[in-house]
């Protein structure tokens, strides 16, 4: 693997292998001493351009366990105030001499772009409203875990229905884990506003329902999207009030969900809005073993992107 | 300066015929001397030199990206003998001073006629009219009048502009998009591939509502209004009903929208980004078959210089714009004319004669004939070659056609007489 940009550059074979080898890591995190040597020597730098203490922290800890030397840049702010262009920032980290480049940035498509420039293998960790594609493997790995007993195939999630709940339009959680979820095999149900479904979404490989309550029956995963700030004044829906009553993972939702569903969430939460106390502590909720498989993931990636012979 | 005897072109595809130039005019061939010089243009068509309704030369203020000199050279290298330009400099051209000071720089530097278009609003900022009357009274004489670049979506200050040039036969022409729906994030025409990309979307509605709006106005006021880079469908049925109510409606389109669409955005590249933005191949249809008709008035290439620098950023942050003068041409040809969508003659009107029209350029888009501007260009009209960024006189390489195959037609351009470019052979 050259690169990791795109939830889609993953058939079902691959992303078995990064789920299995996912699994072997998530034994370090057991053990006293949390070290392997595999990327002894390698240099990662995460590159962000957009602060995301959690997604940073969480490929620092991938990158550490696995004997890399991580170094964190923080770019924050747009490259055309700052008076430095996107190619010289990549350029210049390059030139240091780094292995893999991990890339956040608050526009779309900047790490293909980069991808472009430099030799260096780049991941994608969040591009502005696009992809994700390692919260969707984390996604995946977590929910395989939670099905076990009915998943056994770790690369196949047919006959699984995953309910996305939320601001679909603006969501890179939603696009990548669309993009996964369709090649495991696993029925996907956005459920949005209108205001808050992207163009062009009937050419997805999803069911698209404005009802919540139709669907929370039927769904073995619910997972609900952070509410950005910035759309609660954006005229994308009236008033929080009639989002939670509309759209959040409330109490009666909770009760009516499938027995055995599972709650997932990309954190980080805004609790009473798009999710109630209740499901995001109940005993289905995923939540917190996201944030473990997420660790668990990354150093799969990692290791996938730079441990081989080169 | 001795006489210029052009032999054997097929003038606008009417048949050959000689032209013999004297003091930058045709004049009776018969005339030639044994000091004429000769340009063998045998199996070549020549045209009436070609005019641009939207071109940015970038000075004075961003010299970096492009020049009056070799703005007006690459203009040269693609036909044109004259080109409008754009009011979105820095200064901005909102007074007479700054008009006239272009048209000095014209005078000075240029391989074409440099003819200033006036901004519509002080600093462009839709707010208050800039000084059109002295700008159209000035030596530079302007009467095409733009905010573009930003659209004048204010309906009050549009209707103002619109009476107002009326006095001296001005012409507003509108940078049709509303900002509400189209804001300065939308980068990429809304719908599959803007919700698959995550780029903030440019929706048609966004250019037709302002036009619909516009040619109330233009109704209203009964003055000129000119639309800029029509871009879909959807504009195009406007401005067809508007102009079956003769209401007094001029639009353009831009090369790029004549052939890209929209997945040329696919991989993010900024090279791509422009404004109005790429659209899918259904609005690139309807456009061509628009100019084919006659709705669409003009061909107008937008060229739109930026520092490579600009356009290294992430998609969403990196310039708008593409090069255009050089390819104007060739994207045409290939388009319009060897799809027979327009003949020889259409060309012309398309993209000399109608243009001149609307500027009210009185030297410009003339018949090749004698007495009239020897303004001509010659082409071979089945030269093809593979466009390359480098191969230009732009100071910038912001050039969509980089790596394809096209019409190279140019072989010599010559404005009042004067050749202005000449392909080495």
């Amino acid at each position: 693997m050259r690169h990791l940009l795109s939830a889609a550059d993953l058939d079902r074979h691959e992303i078995g292998e990064i789920l299995d080898l996912a699994e072997e890591m998530s034994l370090v995190q057991g053990r006293p001493v949390k070290k392997l040597p595999a990327l002894r020597g390698r240099t990662v730098v995460n590159l962000f351009f957009e602060d995301s203490t959690r997604t940073r922290s969480s490929f620092e800890i991938a990158g550490k366990w696995l004997s890399a030397d991580v170094i964190n840049i923080s770019a924050k702010g747009s490259s055309v105030s700052k008076g430095e262009s996107l190619r010289d920032t990549v350029l210049t980290v390059a030139a240091m001499g780094v292995d893999a480049l991990v890339i956040r940035h608050h526009a779309s498509g900047a790490p293909w772009q980069a991808s472009r420039w430099i030799d260096a293998h780049v991941l994608n960790a969040g591009d502005g409203t696009h992809e994700h594609p390692t919260q969707a493997l984390l996604d995946a790995f977590t929910i395989r875990r939670h099905f076990r007993n009915s998943v056994p195939d770790v690369s196949n999630f047919e006959g699984k229905t995953v309910a996305i709940v939320g601001d679909i339009t603006h969501s890179r959680v939603a696009r990548s884990n669309v993009l996964l979820l369709n090649t495991l095999g696993a029925q996907v149900i956005l459920i949005a506003p209108p205001t808050l479904l992207p163009s062009g979404i009937d050419s997805w490989p999803v069911l698209v329902c404005t009802d919540f309550d139709q669907v929370v029956p039927h769904a073995d995963v619910v997972m609900m999207l952070r509410v950005q700030r910035e759309r609660m004044s954006g005229g994308y829906f009236p008033t929080p009030r009639e989002y939670t009553i509309g759209y959040g993972l409330t109490r009666p939702r909770l009760e009516a969900m499938k027995p055995g569903a599972a709650i997932c969430h990309p954190g980080p939460m805004n609790r009473g809005l798009e999710i109630s106390a209740d499901a995001a502590d109940a005993a289905n909720s995923l939540i917190l073993d996201q944030v473990a498989a997420g660790v668990s993931v990354r150093m799969s990636v990692l290791y996938e992107l730079l441990g081989g012979a080169e | 300066m001795s006489d210029l005897l052009i032999h054997g072109a097929d003038l606008v595809g009417r048949g050959r015929s000689d032209l013999l130039i004297r003091d930058g005019r045709f004049v009776d061939p018969s005339e030639a001397g044994s000091d004429t010089r000769w340009l063998d243009a045998d199996g070549l068509i020549a045209l009436p030199g070609l005019v641009d309704l939207h071109t940015h030369l970038r000075e004075p203020g961003r010299e970096d990206a492009e020049t009056v000199e070799s703005g007006t050279l690459a203009a040269a290298r693609g036909g044109f003998t004259a080109v409008l330009a754009m009011a979105n400099t820095d200064p901005v051209t909102d007074t007479a001073e700054a008009a006239q000071h272009l048209s000095a720089l014209g005078a000075r530097d240029g391989r074409v006629q440099v003819v200033p278009v006036g901004a519509v609003s002080k600093g462009l900022d839709g707010v208050e009219l800039a000084e059109l009357g002295l700008m159209a009274r000035s030596s530079a004489a302007v009467r095409v009048f733009s905010d573009d670049g930003h659209c004048v979506s204010d309906a009050r200050l549009l209707r103002r502009a619109l009476e107002y040039v009326r006095a001296f036969d001005g012409v507003v022409a509108q940078h049709a998009q509303d900002p509400q729906l189209a804001g300065a994030a939308a980068c990429c025409h809304e719908g599959e591939i803007s919700g698959k990309l995550g780029l903030t979307g440019w929706p048609a509605a966004a250019e037709a509502g302002i036009v619909a709006r516009d040619v109330q106005i233009a109704e209203l006021t009964r003055s000129r209004l000119h639309v800029c880079h029509v871009s879909c469908a959807e504009t195009v049925d406007i401005i067809r009903w508007a102009k079956a109510r003769d209401i007094n409606v001029t639009a353009e389109v831009t090369p790029h929208h004549l052939m890209l669409t929209t997945s040329e955005v696919l991989g993010y590249d900024p090279t791509y980004k422009v404004n109005p933005p790429l659209r899918p191949s259904e609005h690139v249809e309807a456009v061509r078959e628009a100019l084919s008709d006659g709705t669409i008035d003009a061909v107008a290439s937008d060229h739109a210089p930026q520092a490579r620098h600009d356009k290294e950023h992430a998609f969403a942050e990196a310039a708008f714009g593409m090069l255009g003068l050089e390819t104007a041409l060739a994207v045409v040809i290939d388009t319009m004319i060897n799809s027979s969508l327009l003949s020889w003659p259409e060309l012309a009107k398309r993209m000399s004669i109608t243009p001149a029209g609307i500027a009210r350029l009185t030297n410009q888009g003339r018949p090749l004939a004698v007495g009239q501007p020897a303004n001509v260009v010659l082409i071979d009209p089945s030269a093809r070659a593979v466009v390359d960024r480098n191969a230009t006189a732009s100071l910038s390489r912001n050039n969509p056609w980089h790596g394809r195959e096209l019409p190279d037609p140019v072989i010599a351009t010559i404005w009042a007489g004067r050749v202005t470019y000449q392909r080495e052979s």
